[in-house]
């Protein structure tokens, strides 16, 4: 059951129609590729996807599942979203309570164990791996976690175990964390007590209705038998505008340990598209480029997403380009996340680098949202967030010069 | 262009590119870094409506399974139609011997659908059209038959497995030639045919009861008097390839946009099996001009006018120029090949250097260590 009904309201211009699990990742991706492809890879074939926020970008983008093998005769992936029953009508009031409200969905197929998952990350992980250790421990709940550093632990929930793994305390989002195993928000439940838990979660008016914050601590309460999973690969939440930035560009790291190409294959709907082609003046580095792209200027430690045209003396550095985007001739882009069809007028500057920003505080990631035109000789700033076409004074004029 | 049924031939020509098809049949060579040959004939038989698509096979037929599958890619995955290959008849006693034997070992299949025309096509072209005008006029003229060509150059050095058309003003045929000692432009057939599938069922087995095979020869040449047989001219791009030197030109004419705009015009892709490669990954010593590149590969040395293939590794130092490599090589440490076609899964050790020319590339044939 993998739930991708967030707003992923951080991610500003980025989400703005799109839910976050859609949102395009490291060249042809998007995010939920990669927990999908888990579950695939780990011989889950039936999965459930709860969606809530803007779904329609991301159900056409699931389709029949096929991408990613998952058009089965028995089992497959399903959309769920809220519905109407005789009852009344609900939206997801939480995590737990979207899974209550598919409680038919998982009894149609009477499994013995469900997997709840985010769609909101980055990583390889064998839930198969993680679903031998909940038999083998005979646990109720089995959770996922990872080390992390100190200073970002009070951003997650926090367990503390005991040495054979039973967990023997969870805080949410704690201001003095006792250790640094964060939650990574992927739990194994035995359908029975995950059943349970969530009918006596549900009949409970002042619960929030979620995994982290009322679930897990009432089955601690309770003397359930929860495990904690460790896992030592990579894995970023991408819910933030740098953490986005962060995940794409440590794909231009040889030693980052998320390698795209290895057996264990992320699946997408890709595009149908001719081979990319780099031009003759063209200066290409240190980049992840896609399908159907041109590149005529230069690129340089950035992620191309498919049919992205580079003109020539652009200049694209430390950036992020999704589909079908265009930099015009003499335009530069600087640390910078382009959505899809962007228009970047000729010698337009888009970001900056830090070392040429001055004041640091007003330095960040300057994002362009979807669709938009950035008009020929404007300039958008470091951190800028553009949602409407953008024009410095006097550069509409310009643009009439330029064509 | 409904009711229409496509017919793949997916050997034809074969003896023409005989290095590139020991393994492989003509429709399963790789081109264009990330094709198969026979994606062009087939996304050119989808954009012009046909649902309903045979292709035969002759041998070496296994990696063209392997290639189409159930024809998804192509959309030709139907209940109704869709996209059928053809295993050779086995009660053809010496195989086949031409295309009328070829097609009359499938005239049960052909007979089994409800279509009304049907178009044939090789594997032989690259180009991406959709064949609705031709069918139109080959209704309006009311041809019996309509064929596609090309004005072209021939040259003498080119490959010699053309037919080539004497027309009247009106577009009706009046002299096939095969194989003509004649140089300069030519209407140059592109083994693309339409005609109603009542008249080809009767050709096929009138000509099957003479003993004859020749599918040119005895039937679009010596039935100029008894049919109308009309040629359409195809006005688009196209390439043919009939030799090892066409089929290098054909790649790195894809370095040219309007070839490329020719052949892959927004709305009109062409199609090809998905591989679920990573996008391409160019290291920090990489540097690449005039090249395409599939996906899967990683580009740490110098490319320059060349056809990369998915999955090919291009190691720092080596220099790559004016070259095809396909799909799954490796390309060793200061390395240098100019002018070389390394056919799949080719690994070029560390230092190693070949060179052809432009008029002669070199090939290097598949899965070889050098």
């Amino acid at each position: 059951m993998l739930l991708a009904g967030g707003q992923g309201n951080r991610l500003y211009a980025l989400t703005r129609r799109l839910a976050k699990p859609a949102v395009h990742y490291g060249g042809k991706y998007r995010i939920i590729d990669f927990t999908l492809s888990n579950c695939v890879n780990s011989g889950i074939d039936t999965v459930g996807v709860l969606t809530q926020y803007q779904p329609l970008e991301l159900s056409e983008y699931i389709g029949s599942g096929q991408p990613w093998d998952l058009d089965r005769i028995h089992g497959g992936i399903y959309v769920l979203p809220p519905y109407q029953s005789g009852s009344g009508a609900d939206w997801y009031s939480g995590t737990a309570n979207a899974i209550y409200q598919n409680m038919q969905f998982i009894l149609r197929y009477s499994p013995d164990y469900v997997l709840i998952l985010s769609g909101d990350h980055i990583y390889k992980m064998d839930y198969s791996k993680m679903l031998e250790y909940h038999q083998e421990t005979q646990a109720d709940c089995t959770i996922a976690t990872l080390e992390v550093p100190k200073h970002e632990a009070s951003r997650f929930g926090i367990l503390a175990s005991d040495a054979r793994g039973r967990i023997t305390g969870f805080e949410e989002k704690p201001s003095e964390p006792k250790s640094l195993d964060a939650s990574m928000g992927i739990y194994i439940f035995s359908t029975e007590s995950l059943i349970r838990y969530l009918t006596d979660d549900n009949a409970n008016p002042n619960s929030h209705k979620d995994f982290g914050k009322n679930i897990i601590p009432n089955m601690l309460g309770n003397g359930a038998r929860l495990f904690a999973y460790p896992f030592d690969g990579y894995w970023k939440d991408v819910g933030t505008i740098d953490s986005l930035w962060e995940a794409n560009m440590d794909l231009l790291d040889p030693s980052t340990p998320l390698d795209l190409g290895a057996d264990w294959k992320i699946y997408a709907r890709n595009a149908v598209r001719p081979p990319q082609y780099i031009g003759d003046g063209a200066l290409v580095q240190n980049s992840i480029i896609s399908e159907g792209a041109e590149i005529y200027g230069t690129v340089d430690f950035s992620v191309v997403f498919p049919d992205v045209t580079v003109e020539e003396g652009a200049v694209l550095r430390d950036s992020i380009v999704m589909p079908g985007s265009i930099i015009k001739k003499g335009a530069v882009v600087e640390y910078a996340i382009l959505a899809e069809g962007c228009v970047i007028g000729q010698h337009a500057q888009v970001g900056a680098r830090p070392e040429d920003t001055p004041d640091k505080d007003n330095w960040g990631i300057a994002v362009i949202g979807r669709g938009i035109t950035v008009y020929p000789g404007s300039v958008v700033p470091a951190k800028a967030m553009v949602e409407e076409d953008w024009s410095t004074s006097g550069s509409k004029e310009t643009e009439e010069a330029l064509v | 262009m409904k009711n229409t049924l496509g017919i793949v031939f997916s050997n034809m020509h074969e003896h023409m590119m005989s290095d590139l098809t020991p393994h492989r049949c003509m429709g399963s060579i790789p081109i264009g870094g990330r094709y198969r040959l026979i994606d062009f004939a087939l996304s050119s038989l989808v954009h012009s409506g046909v649902k309903d698509v045979g292709i035969i096979t002759k041998t070496n037929y296994q990696s063209l399974m392997d290639h189409v599958g159930n024809g998804r890619e192509w959309d030709l995955s139907r209940k109704i139609g869709g996209l059928v290959v053809l295993p050779p008849s086995t009660h053809a006693q010496t195989g086949q011997s031409g295309r009328v034997e070829a097609l009359n070992g499938i005239m049960d299949f052909v007979k089994s659908r409800g279509a009304e025309y049907v178009i044939t096509t090789d594997c032989d072209t690259m180009m991406n059209t959709p064949f609705d005008d031709m069918f139109d006029a080959h209704i309006q003229s009311g041809a019996d038959i309509t064929v596609l060509y090309k004005k072209m150059e021939l040259r003498e050095e080119g490959g010699r497995d053309v037919y080539v058309f004497s027309l009247n003003t009106d577009g009706k045929i009046n002299a096939v030639l095969a194989n003509p000692p004649l140089f300069g432009e030519q209407n140059v057939y592109l083994n693309v045919m339409i005609t109603s599938k009542s008249l080809l069922e009767y050709l096929v087995a009138d000509c099957y009861s003479r003993n004859l095979f020749n599918f040119e020869r005895d039937i679009l040449q010596a039935g100029l008097d008894k049919y109308r047989i009309n040629a359409y001219e195809h006005k688009g791009y196209v390439t043919q390839l009939n030799s090892l030197q066409a089929y290098y030109d054909a790649n790195l004419d894809l370095l040219n946009p309007q070839v490329r705009r020719d052949l892959f015009p927004r709305g009109l892709p062409v199609y090809t099996k998905v591989q679920d490669d990573a996008p391409v990954r160019y290291g920090l010593s990489a540097k690449v001009h005039n090249s395409l590149f599939a996906d899967g590969c990683l580009i740490e040395g110098e490319v320059e006018n060349s056809v990369i293939f998915r999955g090919v590794t291009i190691k720092k130092g080596a220099k790559v120029k004016n070259s095809v490599i396909l799909q799954g090589a490796t390309i060793g440490e200061n390395s240098s090949l100019d002018c070389v076609i390394t056919d799949k899964d080719v690994i070029i050790r560390e230092g190693r250097a070949f060179a052809g020319h432009h008029t002669y590339p070199v090939y290097i044939s598949r899965g070889a260590v050098v």
